[in-house]
């Protein structure tokens, strides 16, 4: 009997657990020899900003970048939250105004890059995709962002002006499960940014649509007023225009705002 | 008549500690809920369609923990068997790995390219984004809890009274439901809310292997995270409700536990 009521207690504690999903992933590298500044970033942006950063820090003497990759809704309530962040980098306009309504940001936001929607298919693409079009064949298994977050709401503009009625297997959280999904297989196709696709290398096949660019996605940054380096944090924002941090967004397959 | 030893007092302070670490957050997001519009949140038609799909899957996966589950804690419990005491820890693995490996393994089992799944494709069978995955899902986690449970009420009940059915002629089968069963009922009922209350918050497997569609796969646990994005107002009252399930599930295996006692 003790064995079940000890059981019990594990029971329970596993059944709330499976419901927790909020983690914050915080890249930090060995301990502030000075300076720490802190980045709050779109996952988007991982591969690009982790390699920026290294260029930042070695600009910079002393200061080292801890870097923090969620989706930006998240980011944007964790900053509302209190956390310590001194620089905000958004995959949307939207959640960046909804961070600039709450008083978190000093000064302006500046738009830095732009991405846009691409099909991606598994390399042998089994559907035959090719216009936007034939994701609303039958029988094609497409998966696409939810509504709600911001490559969904891309997704539904680029479907509405394209006047197509697109009917989904599955509307994914974020656009890292709907590249998931497709390149397991699982999916004939899906939509994802042109950088998804690029960094997903030989796994997926992209493919370029006309109708994507009706819906430019714009990616501002903006240092943080609850920042305690505020002049490092709006050099960090100086930094992602310069030229040297623009080729590599260009490279990683972002447009120039 | 002996005092049975009690725990040394200082064990006090620490159990406190824990019963607060447990309790408060339930509490502060019952605080946190918007109970004006309580009623509103729970069920606009998104809400509405995951309750109703997660009652259903659930319902559907505890049926199907029952009748694979019950066979396996009796094979388990009386067959005495070296090898499958070996297995043993290795079928209960689900409960302690995180769900969301659960789902890679079915997605490597039973997804497209998936080592059954690809001869089911060719078939004209495919599992993947139906609600026949999310139930899977929720079954490959849950099975474990009923079985566990269900195998402590068997080794505990012992065998005494199968024994003497048996030399008094009843057939293993006659055995199983006039005798066994019955003397484990209550375990098998906790065992079964048990696994139906898992199934009922199953995430990480049923999210990476059944995907997430509104009345075909997004189940409660689901739209709580999607409505996390737009709606934290929906997503605390969503969540309550899975609490209020969840506690209303504890409270009927704990008396369940009380009567057998």
């Amino acid at each position: 009997m003790k064995k079940i009521a000890l059981f019990f207690t594990l029971a329970f504690a596993l059944i709330l657990g499976a419901c927790s999903g909020d983690t914050t992933k915080t890249e930090e590298k060995e301990p502030a020899q000075e300076v720490t500044l802190t980045v709050f970033a779109a996952a988007s942006l991982k591969s690009t900003f982790t390699e920026l950063a290294k260029e930042f820090e070695a600009e910079n003497e002393g200061v080292t970048v801890a870097l923090n990759f969620d989706g930006s809704s998240n980011l944007v309530a964790q900053i509302q939250d209190g956390a310590p962040a001194d620089v905000f980098a958004s995959s949307d306009v939207n959640n960046m105004t909804k961070a600039e309504d709450a008083k978190l940001v000093e000064g302006k936001s500046v738009l830095f890059a732009t991405n846009i929607l691409q099909i991606a298919t598994p390399p042998d693409n089994p559907a035959g995709i090719k216009t936007f079009a034939d994701l609303a064949k039958p029988g094609v298994k497409l998966v696409i962002c939810a509504e709600p977050v911001p490559c969904g709401s891309a997704t539904a503009q680029v479907a509405k002006n394209a006047g197509v009625t697109l009917s989904p297997v599955s509307e994914e959280q974020n656009v890292t499960d709907v590249l998931g999904k497709v390149r397991s297989g699982e999916a004939d196709a899906g939509l994802v940014y042109v950088t998804d696709v690029i960094s997903a290398g030989d796994d997926v096949h992209g493919i370029v649509f006309p109708e994507a660019s009706s819906v430019v996605n714009e990616y501002p940054i903006a240092a943080l007023s609850n920042s305690k380096h505020k002049d490092l944090a709006s050099a960090f924002v100086t930094f992602m225009t310069s030229a040297k941090a623009q080729s590599v967004f260009k490279a990683a397959g972002f447009g120039q705002p | 008549m002996s005092h049975p030893s009690r725990p040394p007092s200082w064990t006090w302070i620490p159990a406190a500690g824990a019963a607060l670490f447990l309790g408060v957050p339930l509490m502060a997001m019952g605080l946190a809920t918007d109970w004006a519009n309580f009623l509103g949140l729970i069920t606009s038609e998104s809400s509405r369609a995951a309750l109703l799909l997660s009652i259903k899957t659930a319902t559907a996966s505890t049926i199907v923990c029952l009748v694979l589950g019950v066979p396996l804690a009796l094979v388990l419990s009386r067959s005495g068997s070296r090898f499958l005491n070996a297995l043993r820890p290795l079928l209960l693995l689900p409960l302690v790995l995180p769900p969301v490996v659960g789902g890679m393994a079915l997605l490597a089992t039973f997804g497209r390219r998936g080592l059954i799944g690809q001869h089911l494709e060719a078939l004209g069978v495919s599992i993947a984004f139906s609600t026949i995955a999310v139930v899977m899902a929720q079954v490959f986690v849950s099975l474990p809890f009923l079985v566990l449970t269900l195998e402590g009420a068997l080794r505990s009940a012992g065998q005494q009274f199968e024994n003497i059915a048996a030399t008094l002629g009843a057939s293993p089968t006659i055995v199983l439901f006039r005798v066994t069963l019955p003397l484990v009922l209550p375990g098998l009922a906790a065992g079964a809310i048990l696994s139906f209350a898992r199934a009922l918050g199953e995430f990480g497997a049923t999210i990476t292997f059944a995907g997430s569609l509104q009345g075909i796969t997004r189940t409660l646990p689901l739209e709580i995270y999607l409505q996390r994005e737009v709606d934290p107002n929906a997503a605390i009252a969503l969540s309550m409700l899975l609490v209020v399930l969840a506690a209303f599930v504890m409270y009927t295996v704990h008396r369940s536990q009380g009567v057998r006692e």
